[in-house]
């Protein structure tokens, strides 16, 4: 058969045992670093700085294979399917926050402050250790863990941010639609807009959180609505990050003309993985800021 | 499902299709089968480690009193002790014969995704090393229990964030090895290969593959909020900011208890492969056992609170949980019937590996019987965290997962080396484990039910003999396993010396593919798909 239909597979891998060598040195790293020692951080960072390295490098080879005609159909697939597992296996870990702040919101926080089910276990820490604690969100706990703070509004900042991913969503989708009509103009503006709208969101949520430990007193110390509010809005900042990131690359692989109407893999995982990311603002704007 | 058919590298420089000469060949290997061995080999090796922490355990528990150990470092041995188990012995090794046989069985030239195949055997590899090296740091390995609740295992020493950090790499292991699977089987079956014609052992792994990438984000995601309580000041599991301590206990068995599962589906997989072959007949009630698996794995993420009875929950929560969980009992009554049913009035044989698969439908329906007994609410409080439930598990992971381990290598080594193994030590092996693991694990009932806690060094005078018994057993037990190591050195080096067909097994090729290419199994198999698909299996 033809070159075309056969499925290609590789003969050995150099770069995937690299970067994982360097994603252990990484976290043995900062591992160390929270342990206290003085070797720690220097560490983490070499090993970060072999781990991106190697992932480029690995990165750079498939693009290259890519172009030569090494892929057939079946192995688009194949890519197609683990992008999208992959992308399920983050909606879990996102799940994981978003199921901790309805667990205390809407029991163990009840709990400790007498309004939660009668039997509810929380109870009896309730009447033995803090009879006077009211139960209302957002709270630091019956410990006023962190200090009095303020919470964080909706209606500023986080709304603006709202309306950039929105429409980076929208920008990635147009681009989407220039790279399918053949029209390179529009798919290299689209991609410049909605890379530039993904930065943009990434510095005024930065700003939010200078505002919020300068201002408000709202640390990741703050109890339990700080450790949800900064823990989930992180991660989704960090992943905010990387698929800005991914679709830089995505960007210059496109203005080196690589991806065609048929074919276009890394573009398409790359925009996936936007709206992924999207979705869980809108889960975090609704249940972290609104309610 | 498309046409595949494998292309070997013209674009290189590479003229022959073995493998390359040398230790590189093992480092940078995408080939499916090496990375198979790769895994299988890691496997084994840390079940002797794991095997041998248990022993540490068995000895300082042969007699009351402290004899052996300090207690903090027991404490260390039973969480290790898990965590090598089912971290490193039995989740890799499962995953080595899924990269050895899942291709094999659908008629594919390899598994999907080949780099991130070896990418993921060697995350593996750093996970265990983190996680090794805590045994040899200041405060000791962790010793929280393999459940790492906190506020307890906030007291582990240096080892806390290496413990964490290892959980992560393990995890993005075991999710890229599931993503792998599960393109694999999608998108690489043979034409004619539908998924109603897979062998079961496919199957369970398709179902455990989405098991594993639904549950080990959770994890990943709880030791996350157990480092940033510790180090960053979050109050997740602490009442005083909010949060609770019995919300770690929810997501982590929201993770465990399917994790459970992901050792035994992939094991009820290769029963039900093995079964048929040496009774000469199908599998009884193919489908039955397909949708069996699927609400097996449906209800393992409904059920996770029964770990969590006495811990206080809403009446209403108990009693949810103790009928989901008794629901259970069904789809695995399915499976334990259909396997004697394909026994029935079979002309069976009893090799080795049919042996301990036999061994494995009797004790593992009676950990599943033992399981039965925990669901129910009120009585738990009577068996939670004492050796009954020791007893339960590991009669539903030794004489399960374990044996059936042990049957795969005995079935399909033959096929690997292409020599026979020695059928009388063979044998020599099954006998002396399955009876030793009864001496080491059926006291433990006992001493559940008399009251005797897990993870203490030391007891009260009564419980001197029964654990006295289960220690002997654990010794025999352990030692004999070193039968299989000798057992499958020597076949890699001849084995026998008869030169074992094809098909091996008698009229094993009409039940699965793998029998229909040579032995040993060629490098690369399947390079073009296979003309006819067998369907005795089903
Ligand atoms: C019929 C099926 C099963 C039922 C109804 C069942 C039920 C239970 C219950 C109620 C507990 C909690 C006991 C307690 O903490 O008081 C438990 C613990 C456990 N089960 Fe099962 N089980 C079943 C099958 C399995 C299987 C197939 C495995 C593993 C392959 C397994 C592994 C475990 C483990 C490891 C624990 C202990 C976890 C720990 O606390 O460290 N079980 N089981
Ligand atoms: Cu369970």
């Amino acid at each position: 058969m033809s070159t075309h239909d056969s499925y290609y597979i590789p003969h050995k891998a150099v770069w995937p045992v690299l970067a994982t060598g360097g994603l252990m040195m990484t976290l043995a790293g900062f591992a160390n670093h929270l342990n206290g020692s003085s070797i720690g951080s220097g560490m983490m960072l070499t090993g970060f700085v072999i781990f991106l390295v190697m992932l480029g490098l690995w990165f750079a080879l498939q693009s290259t294979e890519s172009e030569s005609g090494m892929y057939n159909h079946g192995v688009g697939i194949s890519y197609r399917m683990g992008m999208m597992w992959f992308i399920f296996s983050e909606v879990m870990f996102f799940a994981v926050f978003f199921g901790a702040l309805w667990y205390t919101r809407n029991l163990s926080v009840a709990w400790l402050g007498e309004t939660g089910l009668p039997s509810g276990p929380g109870r009896s820490t309730h009447d033995t250790l803090w009879p006077a604690f009211q139960a209302v969100w957002p709270t630091n706990g019956p410990g006023k863990v962190g200090g009095d703070f303020e919470p964080m509004g909706a209606f500023g900042l986080p709304f603006l941010n709202t309306l950039l991913l929105l429409s980076s969503g929208v920008t990635c989708t147009w681009a989407h639609h220039g790279l399918l009509a053949k029209n390179r103009d529009q798919l290299i503006k689209g991609l410049i807009a909605t890379v530039g709208l993904g930065f943009l969101f990434v510095g005024f949520q930065a700003t939010e959180y200078y505002e919020a430990y300068h201002e408000m007193g709202l640390t990741l110390g703050s109890g339990i609505y700080g450790s949800t509010f900064f823990m989930l809005t992180g991660f989704h900042g960090f992943h905010v990050c990387v698929g800005a990131i991914i679709l830089s690359v995505v960007l210059f692989r496109s203005w080196k003309g690589h991806f065609t109407p048929e074919n276009h893999f890394a573009f398409e995982a790359a925009a996936w993985y936007w709206h992924f990311v999207d979705v869980v603002w809108l889960g975090l704007f609704v249940f972290v800021y609104m309610m | 499902m498309t046409a595949v058919v494998a292309e070997h590298d013209d674009h290189h420089d590479h003229h022959d299709h073995g493998p390359e000469k040398g230790v590189l060949r093992w480092i940078f290997t995408t080939n499916h089968k090496d990375i198979g061995t790769l895994y299988l080999v890691f496997g084994l090796i840390m079940f002797f480690v794991g095997g041998a922490m248990a022993l540490v355990i068995r000895s300082e528990l042969f007699e009351p009193g402290l004899q052996f150990v300090d207690p903090n470092f027991f404490n260390s041995m039973t969480t290790m002790h898990a965590l090598v188990m089912v971290f490193g012995a039995v989740m890799p090794a499962f995953v080595g014969l899924a990269n050895w046989m899942i291709p094999m069985m659908i008629g594919a030239p390899d598994m999907a995704l080949p780099r991130m195949n070896n990418m993921s055997f060697w995350m593996l590899v750093a996970g265990v090393l983190l996680l090794a090296s805590t045994l040899f740091m200041e405060g000791g390995a962790p010793s929280g229990g393999w459940t790492f609740y906190p506020p307890l295992v906030f007291q582990n020493g240096k080892s806390f964030p290496f413990a964490i950090f290892s959980v992560h790499l393990l995890g993005i292991s075991s999710i890229m090895g599931a993503i792998n699977v599960i393109a694999t089987i999608f998108n690489m079956r043979a034409p004619g290969m539908t998924l109603m014609k897979m062998p079961l052992f496919v199957w369970t792994w398709l179902i455990t593959a989405f098991l594993l990438i639904a549950i080990m984000p959770v994890f990943a995601g709880a030791v996350t909020m157990l480092l940033t309580d510790k180090f960053f000041d979050t109050s997740f599991f602490d009442a005083a900011g909010g949060g609770d301590p019995v919300l770690y206990q929810h997501i982590f068995w929201f993770f465990g208890h399917p994790e459970v599962y992901v050792m035994i589906l992939p094991t009820f997989g290769v029963a039900s492969t093995i079964i048929p072959v040496f009774a000469r007949k199908p599998l009884f009630g193919y489908a039955s056992m397909v949708y069996a698996t699927g609400a097996i794995a449906f209800l393992s993420f409904i059920v996770w609170a029964h770990h969590m009875f006495t811990v206080g929950m809403p009446v209403a929560g108990e009693l949810y949980f103790m009928y989901a969980t008794m629901l259970i009992a069904i789809p695995t009554g399915v499976k334990v019937f259909n396997w004697t049913a394909t026994m029935w009035k079979g002309s069976m044989t009893f090799e080795t590996p049919m042996l301990f698969s036999i061994a494995f439908v009797v004790l593992f329906t009676m950990g599943g019987f033992t399981g039965l007994m925990m669901s129910v609410a009120p009585v738990d409080f009577q068996y939670h965290d004492t050796y009954f439930i020791v007893a339960h598990f590991h009669y539903t992971l030794v004489p399960a997962s374990i044996f059936i381990l042990m049957a795969a290598g005995y079935f399909w080594l033959p096929k690997w080396t292409g020599n026979m193994y020695n059928e009388k030590i063979g044998r020599l092996h099954f006998w002396l484990s399955a009876v030793s693991v009864n001496i080491l694990f059926f006291p433990q009932h006992f001493l559940g039910l008399a009251g005797m806690p897990r993870r203490i060094p030391d007891y009260a005078i009564q419980f001197a003999d029964w654990n006295m018994v289960s220690s002997i057993g654990a010794f025999i037990y352990g030692f004999s396993q070193l039968l299989f190591v000798y057992i499958v050195i020597d076949t890699i080096r001849g084995g026998t010396g008869e030169k074992v067909s094809d098909e091996v097994w008698e009229d094993a090729s009409k039940h699965s593919l793998e029998w229909t290419v040579p032995s040993p199994a060629p490098y690369h198999t399947f390079s073009t798909p296979p003309a006819r698909i067998p369907t005795e299996h089903f």
